[in-house]
Parts: structure tokens; sequence; C-alpha cells
């Protein structure tokens, strides 16, 4: 009986065809059905198997070296900056995008198509097995892997054999008798939990390349106070699945009512390390219903059919720019972005109109401030106990108006004149929360109202994922069982001689089975003590 | 408090140091003394023992083997003493790490220093535990050796004082997630050092020649079966970190899987013991070429540990270095 393993299987039975094949001194041509038979033999067989997955592990590793677009997108930009000479060779490569790459993707579906063929066929001939008698039992014994003998003397041959099947049974063995001798099987869960492991595998490819269409993530920044509602408008940015509809988003709605971190105070070597960020929402459903909630980090939302996720924080000071004739041209909280732990933040103010020309602000945010001794600002504290925000003033073309998209954290200065800082007549507005300044050349006033803290949340949606968390239990289940069951096929045949009857007993396994040999030992032992025979040990 | 506490523990890490590498020196003794046993006995007790155990003719006679074949020869007082001592410097090792946990009042494995403490703890503990199983001990000196470094490179490299939690960790998948990791390197460990042996035997068995020790040693055949059966034990932990780490990810960064680097490379040796394992079933690569695999894997574990950690950019920067 064929194993329907892969020819180069350490199991694998000889193929007598191949055999035959090899013997025939006149070799028939192989017509295109053939060469394709050829080719896909070789793809299934376990070297092919076994060079993919090493070939996958070491295809794996240039993502690693550099930074991925998925994971990393502001990594990638740096690096272009860095390596300019490199980045076009590795970009068409396309080593910056490995796991979705032409290459690693080519190893993977090779692999999968591998073990879908190699899968099938077996999971057929395992349907088989399970429905089919222990095979007859071989006629010499000593050939086999393992087996032993035990002179019986007079006992009785078929009582010998009957005890022999109730004692395999008893260990769960699936038993048949032949004649004078009793086969028996057991193991099938190995061959089951394998298949069960592969079969799992091909799940989660298909879950996270189907399923993971459907879903989307989205971010978005929410100050204190604020609300952000969840539809496709309002996101920061927004990444759907390839078969994302608008329609799949839930138009709930969450209010920020207080953002609170908690510091190390007492422990010196970690003094200001926030130990806990904590964001109080008010969610809101599309039914009216009302609920409080806290979001944290490792403690998501779970609302409307998505994970909203707390992903970073820091401040959005509220700053308000009136024009000479002290008429607001701007008021509106702007999200600094934290650049060290100290939490010292950059931020941009544009304001395009209502002013007479347009104007441009760089800022920097020192939440604890202190003087160097070189007379330069820091934070020493990322809690806000001692804030002052620095601004510098341009004023002259934003270039907000060539259509082209451009980062709100970003200011462009090139056709743009300094009217305070470093290198303006007038100094650096230094302010802190409740100061107004007056800008140069009576182009009105900047105010710094206020301090409030800002969260960036991630929402997901990931249909997905509990899919992909079945299937890995599977594999588990289907691992743990193919690794530590132990297939095996026993025998049991008593043999007339002259000098009464001896048993022999025998053993073969299907795969790893280190205690195969113990085990046909012990049946030998446990059969002589229950037909009596005194065992000399 | 705090302080003082760790200071006692690091007092514990350095004795417990210390006691290794006396054992570490036993254990070398000791291969050295089996070498000058053998060559005054020239008896190798794997060839006698491993004999067939079919014997026929007479009452039955019924040999016990597989439990008993690895008896070694040199039961030398070193290896006793190198046995006792790894017990004693683990002890304190235990205490130690137990010790920091008080003081950081949480799990000690929540940066590089902590997690190589509480890691090679439980390497050394999965090579004592192992010992009910098989006589492993012609390992030790392997195995001490890469714990001794370990420790000493953790200690003076990546020592940092107790800190709090940041939020990210703070999750009951950390004591799982890190746990089990640090349990599957245990068993991998010695699965390579098992590889390693198989690998000079191999060669010893092919030329006859190769240090003198290994006549000591179970066969080639064998040492692959021992190293099988605890990688696929390694294995099965490491799929379970993966599996834990992915569901973690997914609470933390809102994905189970995004490439960081830490996952990427815990990916790679995924797939090398993957490949490891279908290597033992394929025609042509058992023995030297799949010992080798086992060997590369636990090499990628330990770079997994060390330079992914501390030169590659991800998320899992936990190193507090």
């Amino acid at each position: 009986m064929a194993s329907f393993r892969p020819s180069d299987h350490v199991d694998a039975e000889r193929d007598a065809d191949l055999d035959e094949r090899r013997a025939a001194p006149n070799q028939p041509k192989l017509d295109f059905v053939g060469y394709l038979r050829f080719a896909w033999r070789q793809l299934t067989s376990m070297r092919t198997a076994l060079l993919l997955l090493l070939l996958l592990a070491f295809a794996a590793v240039p993502g690693s070296l550099v930074p991925q677009r998925s994971a990393d997108p502001n990594g990638v930009v740096q690096y272009e900056r860095d390596n300019p000479q490199l980045f076009p060779i590795l970009d068409a490569l396309q080593v910056f995008d490995t796991y979705t790459s032409v290459w690693f993707s080519a190893i993977y579906l090779l692999l999968f198509v591998s073990l879908i063929g190699c899968v099938l066929p077996r999971t057929k001939h395992h349907w088989q097995a399970l429905r089919s008698r222990p095979p007859k039992t071989p006629a010499r014994f000593e050939r086999l892997p393992a087996s032993t003998t035990v002179d019986a003397g007079d006992t009785d041959a078929a009582k010998a054999i009957e005890e022999a099947r109730s004692l395999l049974k008893g260990q769960r063995y699936r038993v048949e008798q032949y004649g004078d001798s009793v086969s028996a099987e057991r193991g099938y869960l190995r061959e089951t939990g394998n298949l069960v492991f592969h079969t799992a595998l091909v799940g989660i490819l298909i879950a996270v390349g189907i399923g993971g269409g459907f879903g989307y993530s989205g971010q978005k920044i929410v100050v204190e106070g604020r609300s952000f509602t969840n539809v496709l408008g309002n996101y920061d940015s927004f990444n759907p699945g390839r078969f994302f509809a608008e329609t799949a988003l839930d138009p709930y709605t969450l209010t920020l009512d207080d953002f609170s971190v908690a510091y190390e105070e007492e422990n010196l070597d970690a003094y200001g390390q926030p130990i806990d960020f904590d964001a109080s929402v008010t969610a809101r459903t599309r039914d009216g219903g009302e609920q409080q909630s806290s979001i944290k980090v490792n403690e998501p939302l779970r609302i409307g059919g998505t994970d909203v996720f707390l992903l970073g924080n820091g401040y959005a000071p509220v700053i308000t720019v009136r024009d000479g004739a002290g008429d607001v041209a701007f008021s509106q909280p702007v999200p600094f972005l934290p650049q060290d732990s100290q939490l010292t933040s950059v931020g941009v103010v544009k304001i395009p109109d209502g002013l007479d020309e347009q104007l441009g602000m760089r800022g920097f945010l020192y939440p604890t401030a202190i003087e160097l001794e070189s007379g330069a600002l820091a934070s020493s504290h990322p809690e806000d106990r001692a804030p002052t925000m620095t601004l510098e003033v341009y004023t002259g073309d934003l270039k907000l108006d060539d259509g082209q998209a451009t980062s709100v954290y970003a200011l462009d200065i090139t056709d743009m004149v300094q009217i305070a800082g470093r290198n303006a007549p007038a100094e650096t507005l230094v302010l802190t929360p409740g100061d107004t300044i007056e800008l140069p050349d009576g182009l009105g006033s900047v105010s710094f109202d206020s301090l409030p803290r800002y969260i960036s949340i991630d929402v997901h949606r990931d249909p997905s994922q509990l899919w992909v968390l079945l299937f890995a239990l599977l594999m588990v289940a289907g691992l743990l069982t193919s690794l530590f069951v132990p297939r095996r096929r026993m025998w049991v045949k008593a043999v007339q001689t002259d000098a009464g009857v001896r048993l022999e007993y025998g053993g073969l396994a299907r795969g790893e089975d280190p205690n195969l040999e113990t085990a046909v030992q012990e049946l030998a032992r446990e059969h002589s003590q229950r037909l009596g025979l005194k065992v000399d040990r | 408090m705090t302080e003082e506490l760790a200071s006692i523990s690091l007092v514990g890490v350095y004795s417990a140091t210390a006691v290794y590498t006396i054992a570490f020196i036993a254990f070398t003794l000791d291969l050295a003394k089996r070498t000058a046993e053998r060559s005054a006995t020239v008896a190798n007790p794997y060839v006698s023992a491993s004999a067939s155990a079919s014997v026929g003719g007479g009452t039955a006679v019924l040999e016990r083997t597989g439990t008993t074949v690895d008896a070694p020869a040199g039961r030398s007082k070193w290896v006793r003493i190198a046995m006792s001592l790894t017990v004693l410097g683990w002890l304190l090792h235990i205490a130690a790490t137990v010790l920091r946990g008080i003081a950081a009042e949480r799990v000690p494995w929540a940066n590089m220093f902590e997690f190589s403490l509480t890691a090679t703890a439980i390497i050394v503990g999965v090579f004592l535990g192992v010992q009910f199983w098989q006589d492993l001990r012609y390992l030790g000196a392997y195995l001490l050796g890469f714990v001794v470094l370990a420790l000493g490179i953790a200690t003076v490299n990546f020592y940092v004082d107790v800190a709090p939690l940041v939020p990210a960790l703070q999750s009951a998948w950390l004591v799982i997630h890190v746990f089990v990791a640090a349990l599957a390197t245990g068993f991998l460990a010695l699965g390579a050092g098992l590889s390693v042996m198989q690998i000079l035997q191999a060669r010893r068995e092919a030329s006859g020649k190769g240090a003198r020790f290994l006549g000591t040693l179970p066969d080639a055949h064998r040492l692959e079966m021992l190293a099988y059966r605890l990688i696929v034990v390694g294995f099965v932990f490491w799929t379970f970190t993966l599996i834990a780490g992915a569901i973690w990810a997914e609470r933390a960064w809102g994905r189970y899987w995004g490439w960081d680097t830490k996952e990427v490379w815990t990916f790679i040796i995924w797939t090398l013991f993957a490949g490891y394992i279908h290597a033992r079933a394929t025609r042509g690569w058992r023995g030297t070429r799949s010992s080798w695999l086992a060997i590369i894997g636990f090499a990628a574990i330990v770079f997994n540990f060390t330079v992914v950690n501390l030169f590659f950019k991800g998320l899992h920067a936990y190193s507090g270095l």
C-alpha cells in the first residue's frame, strides 16, 4: 500500500513504479503531462518543502535589516536621506516592502502549494486508513525495527492470541486477528494532528489574505474635551483593506473627557518615567446609548465592531492669533509632536487667511522648562509643571494653494521671511499659559491660552482576527498530537515449534517513536504475565 | 528598600556566577577524566549495551532497553562535584532572581539584564530537570560555559537599576510570553548542545579520529534522537511564545502581527526549527545536516536576543539601555 507520503520521506515505502523506471534500460520519453507530473512530484517532495522553508527563513532577514514601509514609514524616508545611492537599488528590489515583495510572496506561495499538494493526498489516504483494518501480519519479525520472542511451552496458541488481543485493545490499539496472529495499530491521531497542523497553516494564510481585506485601520488625534466621530472624513490617516466599503464604519462618537498620566515619583533611578496612561472617554453609539470608559495601553476599548487603541500622547497648546484690529484670525489647540522622554515637543501653526500676510510659526514646547547654562531652554520633566512655549514667526507664502499635499507638522520656509526668532530683528516669542505677545510691525498678537493634552488613537477593525486565532490554536493542538502521539503497529504471533508454542512480538513505528523498543518489551512482559509464564528478568 | 534588595540580588548573581564557573571547570575536568579512564580500560559501554534485544531460545530473556543505555562510563568524582556545584549555584541564582523581583515588585524579566538573569536560571533549571529523564551531564561544560558567559555579559554590559514597568509592558502576557520564551530557549540550548556532540561523534565514527571523551558518549544516532526530542519540546514552547506574543501585540499595539524586527526573528527561528523537524523526516538530511540546522536555529535565538535587541530598531525596545 502506498503511503502517499512524499517519495523522499524517510517513512515512505519504496515506490515500485519509480524503481521499475530506474531499472528499465530504455526509459520512455517523458511527454508534456509526464513533465508536469515530474515537476509536481518535485514540488511536493520533502526536500523541496525543506528548501523552501529554509529559503523563507533566509528571505525574511532583509526585512529586519532595513526599515519597512508597513511598520516604520518614517524610517524609510530617513534611510533614503542617509543612503541616496543605495536606496533606489534596494527599493527596486522591494526590500522596503520585504513581506509583500514578489520574491517573498513567491517563496511562501510555492511553499503552500507544496504543502497543499502534500496534505491533500495524505488526507485522502488517512481517511481510508482510519476505516480500514490493521495490516496483515508480516512473515518474519526479525526485519522489524523492534522484536522479541518468548517461549510459551504448552500454552494454548488460540488462548495466547486472544489474550494478546484483549491486552492490545486495552492499550487503545485497533486490533485485527489473522489466523494465529493479531495485528494492532494505534496513534492515528498522530497523522490527524499532522494534517490538522498543516491545514490550519493554510487556514491562517487564507484568513489573513482574504479576511484582512475587509478590515481597516485609522489614526486620529483627539484633544482633551474634544470628540471624534467614526466617519471616514474625520481620520488623520486611514488604511482601508482591499474589500473595504465605507458602510462598514459604525458612526459612534468618542469624547476625550480627561487624559491623566501617572509618573514615578519615588524611585530616583526612574524619576519621571510614566507608569500609567489613562484616557477617560464617553462613548455615544448611534442608537443613543452612552457609556463612560477608559482606554489604556494594553486595554483597548471595544466598540462598534472596532478596537480603539491608545498609541501616543502629547500636548496641544491652545494658540490664539489676533489681527492688528484685535479680531481672532486663529484659535485652536495645536498638537505638538514629542521629541524626547521629557516631552520636549515641536509644532507648527499655519495661518493662510485673516491677517495682512500669510503667517507661519514654528514652536517648541517645554512642559517643565529649565534654563541650561548656555541659556537654551530644556524640559526636565514630562508633566506640565512649568510649561513654556517658544515661537519663531515667519511671513510670506505658506505654499498651501498649489494643491500639493503638505504635512501639518512641517513648515516650508523657502518663500518666507523670519520676523521674530534667531535670524530676525525681533526675538523669539517666549510664552507661558495666559501670556499674550504683540507681533512685530503691528501684525497682531499671539496668545498661549491653555495646555490640554491630546491622545493619538488607532481604530482597528479586523474581522479575520478571530479566525487567525482559531487556526493558530488548531495549529498548536495539531502540533502537540503530531509530535507526541506515537504511531505504531504491533504484531503478536503464536508459532508452533517442536518445543511448544513460541510467541513472537514485533513493532513498527511510523514517524519518530523513541519508545518503540520499550513498548515491544513491555507488551511481551505483560502478555507473559497474563499467560502466567515465568519470565527471566 | 528597593535598592538594598537589588544590591543583595546582585551579590547573589556574582556568587552564582562564581559557583557556576567552578562547576564549569569541574565539568571540563570530568570530560578530561573520562578520556583518561577510557584510555585506561579501552571499553565502550554503548557497544555492548545497545546490542539487539531479540533473544530466542530458552526461557524468555527480556531486557529493558532504552532507559539504561546511557549509563555513563566515566562516573568520575568530578561530575558529581560539578553537579552539586551546579545545584548550589542554581539555588543562589534563583534566590538572586526572586530578590530582584521582590525589589522591583513585579516579575524579574522586564529588561535585558533581568531577562538574562531569569532565562539563564530557567536554562540551568531545564538542564537539571532533564537529568531525571536522561543522563545528559556530559553537556554540563557546554551549558555552564554558555550560562557563565551570558551572566557575565548581562551583569557587566546590560545592568540597569530597578525601574517600574512602562505601561506597554503592564500585562499578564509579560508573565506568560516571556517565561515560555525562556523555557523554549532552555530546551533548544540543550538540543543544540546535543547536536554539536552528534556532529563530533559522527565525524569520529566515520574517521575514527576526534576528542577521546566522545567514546564515553552515546553513539551519533542516539545523540541525534535525544536532540530531536528536546528540540521538539522547545519548538512547541516557541510556537506558543509566538502565538502569545501575537495576542499581546494585538492588545498593546493594535495588530497581532506587524513584521517588527523582533517578530521577524521569532518567525525566522520558528521556520528554522520547522525546517529542522522536516529535515529529520527527509532522506539524506538526517544526521549531521539536521544537526547543523539545530545549531543555526539556536545561534539565531542568541542573535535575536543580543544583536536584534541592541542594534535593530523596533517596538520591542525594552532593553532599558
